[in-house]
């Protein structure tokens, strides 16, 4: 049976760390959603420059595990004189990772929009910017949150990359509860258990979210 | 509306309770299958083989040779003398990788038949595995960049990082030693001299033997302030073995009646 009392006994072991995810996860999920707008905006835009940066980014970082993005801000960048803590390095890595699955899925939303209502709006007299922030996106922010929502959940459970570099997140902790019980299995249970009550609810609001704009259609 | 919500709660509640019963299913079948029949020494000369748990990633100690493919160490060539002395053929050693984490799982679930992994021998660990007598004297010590501030334990401070492996004993002694300073812990030796290296830490913690190590792979880094505890290292094999334990510390004393163990002893480790 599982063991309860290592959940008790390291309960505020397990709370620092479920307290910091927690933490790491909303900054990286504000930060990849802004950055993810930004770089889809520049995908689609008619400007080739921005263009060009937009589709770099996603064709990089979206092909580069995780572990390496994070190890280049850990590691890669006090060589060039800026030290980060895990915790820091982490949560930016994993707003950077995420942006650019977010980016590609509000893209693939503002490009299902029909290309009429672009030309109308731009033979109304609006700018591009404005066409976009009061026609497109609002229009299009239906059809990307059930990608989006998948990828904030992604997020939550990518946060565990913290652990890798002491960033004080669940998974560090566990497994430091781990290698002071010598228990490994119970230890990681009550580990997914954490995470499932941080998922498990994004999950459900994602699927709400999702009918309630469907109703609005 | 109602019906299919409530629908989907009990299923995800079937689900978890599924998973739970899955586990623990899982956890009672490993016990049993593994303290039935014959002792650990039979098993071994049975199958002929003898599998040790070593490090990978250790200097001088448990180290993979890129360009040969071969591990090579202290606790390496240990390992071939005691298959020697077991099984009469240094060949019929077999080696898998662990780390301080996954060390006493892996023995516990059969993978390894003992550790020789840099491993100390403490009241703590004597709960979980049997250790065989002490084939390496260590001490845990501090590296730090040549010119550092710190020169000795006592001048971990308030704010100063400390660098440790997760799951090693000098993670818990230099919290004990020097509880106000923040330990930062790694996955391994490689990342927390790495980690080091790019200044997340002013110090880096654990035994002197494998301080040498990292010492010798870069001269910018010394070892400061001598040792502050003792580390004997002892070999590991599962609970309830204590045949196999006798014949591991009968190869022990052989090796250093011989001379061999000295000869090993005096290849890897080479204190100033």
């Amino acid at each position: 049976m599982i063991d309860l009392s290592i959940l008790i006994n390291n309960l505020d072991t397990y709370l620092e760390g479920f307290k910091n995810t927690v933490l790491s996860s909303i900054i990286a999920l504000i930060g990849s959603f802004i950055l993810g707008v930004i770089i889809a905006i520049f995908r689609i835009s008619p400007l080739k420059p921005l263009n060009w940066i937009g589709t770099a980014y996603v064709e990089f970082i979206r092909n580069i595990p995780l572990l390496i993005i994070t190890f280049f801000f850990f590691i890669g960048l006090p060589a060039l004189g800026l030290t980060l803590s895990g915790f820091v390095a982490g949560t930016i890595a994993l707003a950077i990772y995420t942006a650019s699955f977010i980016a590609e899925a509000i893209r693939a939303g503002i490009q299902s929009v029909p290309k009429g209502q672009m030309e109308a709006a731009r033979s109304s007299g609006l700018t591009y910017l404005q066409t976009m922030t009061k026609i497109i996106l609002p229009q299009a922010i239906k059809i990307v949150i059930p990608p989006i929502g998948n990828q904030f959940i992604n997020l939550v459970k990518n946060s565990s990359i913290l652990g890798i570099v002491a960033g004080l997140d669940l998974m560090y902790f566990g497994d430091i509860v781990s290698s002071t019980t010598f228990v490994t299995f119970d230890v990681y249970i009550f580990v997914a258990l954490f995470y499932l009550v941080l998922t498990i609810p994004l999950s459900l609001g994602v699927g709400y979210l999702e009918k309630r704009l469907a109703r609005n259609h | 509306m109602f019906m299919s919500k409530s629908k989907k709660i009990a299923g995800m509640v079937l689900l978890s309770a599924t998973l739970l019963l899955s586990a623990c299913g899982g956890d009672g079948s490993k016990e049993t299958s593994g303290t039935g029949g014959k002792n650990a020494l039979e098993q071994i000369k049975e199958k002929d083989k003898i599998v040790f748990g070593v490090k990978h990633d250790t200097r001088l100690f448990g180290l993979k040779n890129p360009s040969t493919g071969e591990v090579e160490g202290f606790d390496i060539d240990i390992s071939k003398e005691i298959a020697k002395e077991i099984l009469g053929d240094e060949s019929k050693v077999e080696f898998k990788e662990v780390t301080s984490k996954t060390r006493i799982p892996l023995l516990n679930n059969g993978d390894i038949d003992a550790i020789v992994a840099t491993m100390t021998i403490s009241e703590e660990r004597k709960k979980e595995v049997d250790f065989s007598d002490v084939y390496f004297d260590a001490g845990q010590s501090l590296l730090v960049k040549k010119g550092s501030a710190i020169k000795g334990i006592e001048d971990l401070k308030k704010g100063t990082k400390v660098l440790a492996v997760k799951g090693s004993t000098s993670a818990v002694n230099i919290r004990e030693k020097a509880p106000d300073t923040t330990v930062l812990e790694f996955e391994n030796y490689t990342e927390a001299f790495t980690a080091l290296k790019s200044g997340q830490g002013d110090a880096l913690t654990t035994d002197d033997s494998i301080l040498y190590g990292m010492a010798d792979q870069d001269s910018n880094y010394e070892l400061v302030g001598g040792t502050f505890t003792e580390e004997p290292y002892g070999i590991a094999v599962k609970k309830g073995n204590a045949e196999l334990v006798d014949a591991i510390n009968d190869a022990l004393k052989k090796l250093k009646e011989n001379g061999k163990y000295d000869e090993i002893h005096s290849k890897w480790i080479k204190t100033n």
